[in-house]
């Protein structure tokens, strides 16, 4: 037998360890106590991810997480009122609200009258309790992913929202899952959505809480998009500055899906955004585009897997990041081709906007193709505004400050313009005018 | 009266030295071609009146309706009425044309103490000097420039300085990559711009843009400075002769 390398426990391991072993009698869902216990074996031997583990070699966790936070508990009166407003962002979005706060559905806060028909909406906690067959029959196995943060999640998950759209189901008004942090604690969030073969939906996901609060995030989605459905999927990250964010979409496709996904990211200390794709069928088309807007000493990762495991798909992922100060991106993006995927059309650009001396962008793309009848490629770009660029605009009248906003506008609007949802896509270029207005 | 007086001007790129002591007036309302051939420093000149950076000026002066413009960025020249049509317009990936256009005459407004335009009379005014340069509507929502051809640049160039209604345009070789119609175009369109009030430096290598454009006076660059001045017919003389003796002369 080889010896086993055991490594030191850090602070925040211990934590979660403890943690862990105090409330996992607690956790909803008795069925499933057994995935979470396997879940946490597998953290527990490699501990947090750190700079030696690939997937993370730019976003050392183990290095940037020091504590664990205590878990938080369900929400008291004053925090449902701090969560009144949550997702105020998309205020301007004629959409439907379902707020989580700490990490717990709180449904009175939540739009739930009205429902169209073939939707269905509830609390992960309370699927998990009844033990409804639909929902242990999919959580945790929509896309099998092996990572630390999404089987701390796993272990962890305590609520988050079922969303159930029947077969033809065409829901007009966007969905909205607003998660707010009201304290200084760690949620472990999940939730489903299960779409029907030929139904429609927009979902929206918003993450906030307030500045100068050290919270911990960790967020899953898992969706689940049948034949012929339409999904656009925008997620909205502004965290508060103190707050660590780590979120996971899991996605798997059957036959001709059209799937759209926006990830815009500009709050919390560090943020890390994966998202694993799956064409689980043919005729698919994925458009994965996300922005990031950083400063200070702010870190955001964008990682993204797309696994063509059937051919005949399209996939397109765009990532733009603009960075000031100290910040950084990283953005990791790799495409998988499987020997029987012919007819795979797949295509990744990344690019960096640097606006100070000091910011850095890490960008690595990978490509693992086993077919080889595929359209494969990627590009990655880091640079500084375009000086010449710039004198146009000036010798047009228009001031540095203001030139350089509208050429910083126009990098994150070509991202934005994937966005369907016209509202929506609105309200991130709002966001981008008022992150560029505080830039001064 | 003079509006523009450039004195006596040494420039230097890179410690390359093109403009050498030129000495150049523009009256108000007239419409001054400089002809010269490649490298005698006319680009370089139309930059500097501009304000680009990468031009450092060691000697000389440059005033712009009395005032020393080189001390002004280049956003400042342009609210005062100095405008540039560039020889090789740049494209802006995202920004449409319209929000371009609106941009730049209300930031100029806005430095000049104007009012900004309203939604209604901006739309007006671009409607009115789009149509008469035949431009698309549907280029004025994409992005600036962005799959233009070359003469639909130049006329974009036309159309920004219709809506900016400079006091002084440097028409930086316009005719260069423009094919005869497309000439004519834009030729109209500096024309219906001509007035008393409006001065106009046309560079140009060829005599051929004079026929639509038809100057008030014409100077001859060489080596970085003026070399010799006459009226539109020696424009004519050039094309005949080319540029050969000039070349000599100030050599």
């Amino acid at each position: 037998m080889t010896a086993e390398v055991r490594h030191i426990r850090t602070a925040a391991e211990q934590g979660l360890v403890d943690a862990f072993a105090k409330v996992k009698a607690r956790l909803p869902g008795e069925t499933i106590l057994a995935m979470r216990e396997a879940a946490f074996e597998a953290f527990e031997a490699g501990g947090l991810p750190h700079r030696r583990v690939e997937e993370w070699k730019y976003t050392d966790l183990r290095a940037l997480m020091r504590e664990a936070k205590p878990l938080a508990g369900v929400p008291d009166a004053a925090a449902r009122q701090a969560a009144r407003d949550a997702g105020a962002a998309l205020g301007s979005v004629a959409r439907r609200r379902i707020v989580i706060v700490d990490g717990t559905f709180a449904p009175e806060l939540s739009d739930l009258a009205g429902l169209d028909p073939g939707l269905t909406i509830r609390p992960l906690a309370e699927a998990l309790g009844k033990s409804d067959g639909e929902t242990v029959r999919h959580v945790g196995r929509v896309l099998p992913v092996e990572d630390p943060a999404l089987a701390l999640n796993i272990a962890f998950m305590n609520d988050g929202a079922v969303i159930q759209v029947a077969d033809g189901a065409v829901i007009e008004r966007p969905i909205h899952l607003a998660f707010v942090t009201t304290g200084a604690a760690a949620s472990f969030t999940r939730s489903l959505v299960v779409v029907g073969k030929r139904a429609k939906l927009t979902l929206i996901e918003s993450h906030e809480g307030a500045d100068a609060l050290d919270y911990q995030v960790n967020n899953a989605l898992e969706l689940v998009a049948g034949d012929d459905a339409a999904v656009e999927h925008i997620k909205m990250m502004l965290d508060g500055d103190g707050a660590l964010h780590v979120s996971t979409l899991m996605a798997s496709f059957g036959r001709n899906v059209t799937f759209n996904d926006f990830s815009f990211a500009s709050g919390s200390a560090v943020t890390r955004n994966q998202l694993f794709l799956r064409f689980d069928g043919e005729g698919s088309k994925a458009d994965i585009r996300g922005a990031t807007l950083a400063r200070g000493e702010q870190h955001i990762d964008n990682t993204l897997v797309a696994d063509h495991a059937r051919g005949h798909c399209t996939g397109r992922e765009f990532f733009r990041s603009v960075l000031d100060g100290e910040s950084r991106s990283v953005f990791q993006g790799k495409i998988i081709v499987r020997q029987h995927s012919q007819k795979t059309d797949s295509k990744m650009m990344s690019n960096a906007l640097l606006l100070s001396e000091s910011a850095e962008a890490d960008n690595k793309p990978e490509l693992e193709i086993f077919a080889d009848d595929v359209v494969c490629g990627h590009g990655a770009t880091a640079g500084a505004l375009d000086e010449e660029l710039l004198f146009y605009l000036k010798a047009r009248g228009i001031p540095q400050k203001e030139a350089e906003a509208l050429m910083i506008q126009a990098f994150v609007g070509e991202a934005a313009e994937g966005i369907q949802h016209e509202s929506v896509r609105e309200v991130v270029m709002e966001r981008t005018r008022q992150w560029l207005a505080e830039r001064g | 009266m003079a509006l523009l007086e450039v004195k006596n001007l040494h420039v230097e790129i890179e410690d390359k030295k093109i403009l050498n002591g030129l000495s150049l007036t523009v009256e108000k309302g007239q419409v001054a071609a400089i002809m010269g051939p490649n490298g005698s420093g006319k680009s370089t000149l139309a930059y500097v009146l501009a304000g680009k950076e990468d031009y450092v000026v060691t000697g000389g002066e440059i005033l712009f309706d009395g005032e020393n413009v080189l001390e002004m960025e280049p956003d400042e020249r342009a609210a005062k009425g100095l405008f540039l049509a560039f020889q090789y317009p740049m494209e802006i990936p995202g920004v449409a044309t319209m929000t371009f256009l609106r941009t730049a005459v209300n930031a100029q407004r806005k430095a000049r103490g104007e009012a900004e335009l309203s939604t209604p009379d901006f739309m007006k005014r671009v409607k009115e000097a789009s149509a008469k340069l035949e431009i698309d509507p549907d280029m004025l929502r994409r992005g600036v420039n962005v799959g233009f051809s070359g003469g639909e640049k130049k006329r974009n160039e036309i159309l920004q300085m219709a809506m900016l209604e400079p006091k002084l345009a440097v028409l930086d070789e316009t005719d260069s990559g423009l094919d005869i119609d497309a000439l004519k175009v834009v030729s109209e369109g500096v024309n219906r711009l001509r007035s008393r009030d409006r001065s106009f430096i046309v560079i140009t290598h060829y005599q051929r843009l004079l026929n639509y454009i038809v100057p008030d006076v014409v100077h001859v660059l060489s080596k970085g400075r003026v070399v010799k001045t006459g009226g539109k017919e020696l424009a004519l003389e050039l094309e005949a002769s080319g540029y050969a003796q000039y070349r000599d002369e100030a050599a």
